[in-house]
């Protein structure tokens, strides 16, 4: 009888949480699954519906996020959506998906990159990619470009997300990798400011060696275990196209105007916003 | 296939591995349009009238009788002893000495076209894995475990000699898994249990191929003799728990971490034959092949969805539980 009740309770979360609306939404989306509802990469229609119902209610409610510029993003065709990382754990990336999901011009998939070592890790790794992340190998991405997807990158990988509340809204070096694959899968990147996500988690200090003793990115000291509600504000940009460039230098030259165009992006957050809470 | 006119001089197709499943299938679709001659190690096959069978080891002498005692045109190796049949040792001699001569006597024998069948299991099951793995991905499977160490040989013998030999015309194909009735592969015997082994948390997605569609994939290939290496799997993709419970059959959970756990209990309970201690990084990670390179050079599709495959298991285990 424990089963059977606990069987009707996690069907009754989900439908409450999958509400007809996100059901639309994500029968809207453009993107081809196998008999079984999964693409190469373990996405799962149901598991992202489940997945997107729990990230709008921290969207709408949590974070109470106000997004502008979603007309940038691409209705279809594959796309780089770049931003800036930040606040210790992904939930950038999770709001960046949510805008990019529920978004009024044309809901899209936007794939996030996800560290190696999460399809390790016994049932969040399948979780994980039954969400849309992907381990970020630069194959997947070439692949996923090809198939005409949308990935979120943050080029700043985890020298962005863990750095500390002092560094906010600095931008950390940038890998050149998101360019050289914008450049030749003819991707145009849409570059996306992110404030607010600072906010969620200020780190004073970095645990350094203890992070490396447990084997991850950075272990940080907190105020809080779980994200503060910060009001974030996202700000999407027009989509940027770039030609193959001739050398090496010439690309980071171009990283740096995607990172001028983020910078700007950020200032319109920052001006905007009026209460970090 | 038929469409294919017969060419005034029937060519001879030597087949190993004429015990199996696909082998068997692959010599029908051929027989009458080719002069087939069956292979195998295991036993002497019974075959249709007109197809000479022998039973031989190609690593033994009495192979090359074969070769001095027929023109043959042709060869499709599909012959394989798998991990489960033999110790490491004698499956080492058999799969890579015995492709090493077979390659040998082709190049003796002057045969104008080879064909091997390999496996996806070379690519090796990482958590590092891209998914939609090319051809020209590095094969990291003798990284994983010793066990599959002959699969990786085998087919580095086989780019030794497409690269040096180009007029034997080598064409290599690692097939997703292969299933269906007779087939008697890892998978498939692990499928055709009432109770299968999962890991704990991890549920790889999987790509299955028809043993029908297999042996069209081979015979189209064989017939446009495009030499390469080609990935065999369809666009479609199941996670391997689904594909356990659609088979009908029951999860038994298996403890995954440590690592070294499911792999002991593997050992411990003789599970070699469908959840061997070295494949049991296929059960945790996936290894999601790209088949567009073959799809798109043959204009080969595969005509059994996996509802096809499942079914048949489903159906198999109703027949055998009464």
């Amino acid at each position: 009888m424990a089963r059977l009740g606990s069987f009707d309770l996690h069907h009754r979360l989900a439908a409450s949480l999958v509400t007809p609306e996100i059901e639309a939404l994500v029968a809207s989306i453009p993107k081809p699954i196998g008999s079984f509802g999964y693409d190469p990469w373990g996405y799962n229609e149901d598991s992202f519906k489940l997945g997107l119902g729990v990230a709008r209610l921290l969207y709408d409610k949590y974070f109470r996020v106000t997004a502008h510029g979603l007309e940038n993003i691409p209705a279809e065709g594959r796309a780089l959506i770049v931003g800036n990382h930040s606040g210790q754990l992904p939930m950038d990336g999770v709001l960046v998906g949510v805008a990019a999901a529920t978004n009024p011009h044309g809901p899209r998939l936007a794939r996030a990159m996800i560290e190696r070592f999460f399809p390790t890790v016994p049932w969040l790794g399948n979780y994980l990619n039954a969400l849309g992340g992907v381990i970020g190998d630069p194959l997947n991405c070439a692949k996923m470009l090809d198939m005409d997807e949308a990935i979120i990158v943050f080029p700043e990988g985890v020298r962005g997300s863990g750095k500390l509340y002092r560094k906010r809204y600095q931008l950390q070096r940038f890998g050149n990798g998101f360019m050289h694959l914008a450049m030749t899968h003819r991707a145009p990147i849409v570059p996306v400011g992110i404030v607010g996500c600072e906010e969620t988690m200020p780190a004073l200090a970095n645990l350094g060696p203890i992070a490396k003793l447990l084997g991850i990115p950075y272990l940080p000291i907190v105020p809080s275990l779980l994200p503060l509600p910060a009001r974030v504000y996202l700000n999407f940009g027009k989509p940027m196209y770039f030609d193959p460039a001739a050398s090496e230098d010439e690309v980071t030259a171009q990283v740096e105007t995607v990172k001028a165009e983020l910078r700007r992006l950020i200032q319109v957050g920052l001006d905007e916003r009026t209460s970090l809470y | 296939m038929a469409s294919r006119a017969p060419a005034a001089k029937k060519k001879t197709v030597l087949v190993t591995g004429a015990a199996g499943s696909l082998a068997k299938r692959v010599i029908a679709r051929l027989h009458g349009r080719y002069h087939v001659i069956a292979v195998d190690f295991r036993r002497k096959v019974e075959t249709d009238a007109g197809i000479p069978s022998y039973l031989v080891e190609l690593h033994k002498r009495g192979f090359e009788d074969i070769f001095a005692s027929h023109k043959i045109d042709a060869v499709i190796h599909i012959g394989r002893i798998f991990a489960h049949e033999k110790t490491r040792q004698q499956r080492y001699n058999a799969n890579v000495l015995g492709c090493k001569r077979l390659l040998e006597l082709c190049h003796k024998y002057k045969v104008g076209q080879v064909m091997i069948h390999s496996t996806y299991f070379v690519y090796g099951a990482s958590a590092y894995n891209p998914a939609l793995i090319d051809e020209d991905a590095p094969l990291k499977a003798s990284e994983v475990t010793q066990d599959l160490v002959d699969s990786v040989e085998l087919e580095s013998l086989a780019n030794i000699y497409l690269w040096k030999h180009p007029e034997l015309n080598i064409t290599i194909l690692r097939p997703c898994n292969v299933l269906g009735p007779g087939v008697r592969n890892s998978m498939s015997i692990l499928l055709s249990r009432k109770v299968a082994p999962v890991l704990l948390g991890f549920s790889p997605l999987m790509q299955f191929l028809h043993v029908d569609d297999m042996a069209d994939a081979m015979v189209v290939a064989f017939e446009a003799n495009r030499p390469g290496i080609y990935n065999v799997a369809p666009d479609d993709y199941v996670p391997y728990q689904e594909a356990v419970r659609q088979c009908g059959a029951r999860r038994l959970p298996v403890l995954s971490v440590p690592p070294s756990l499911p792999k002991l209990v593997s050992s411990m309970l003789n599970w070699n034959a469908f959840f061997p201690p070295y494949l049991i990084n296929y059960f945790k990670y996936p290894v999601i092949l790209d088949g567009r390179r073959f799809r798109d050079t043959f204009g080969w599709r595969p005509r059994r969805n996996l509802n096809d495959i499942f079914t048949f298991y489903r159906k198999q285990k109703l027949v055998t539980s009464d």
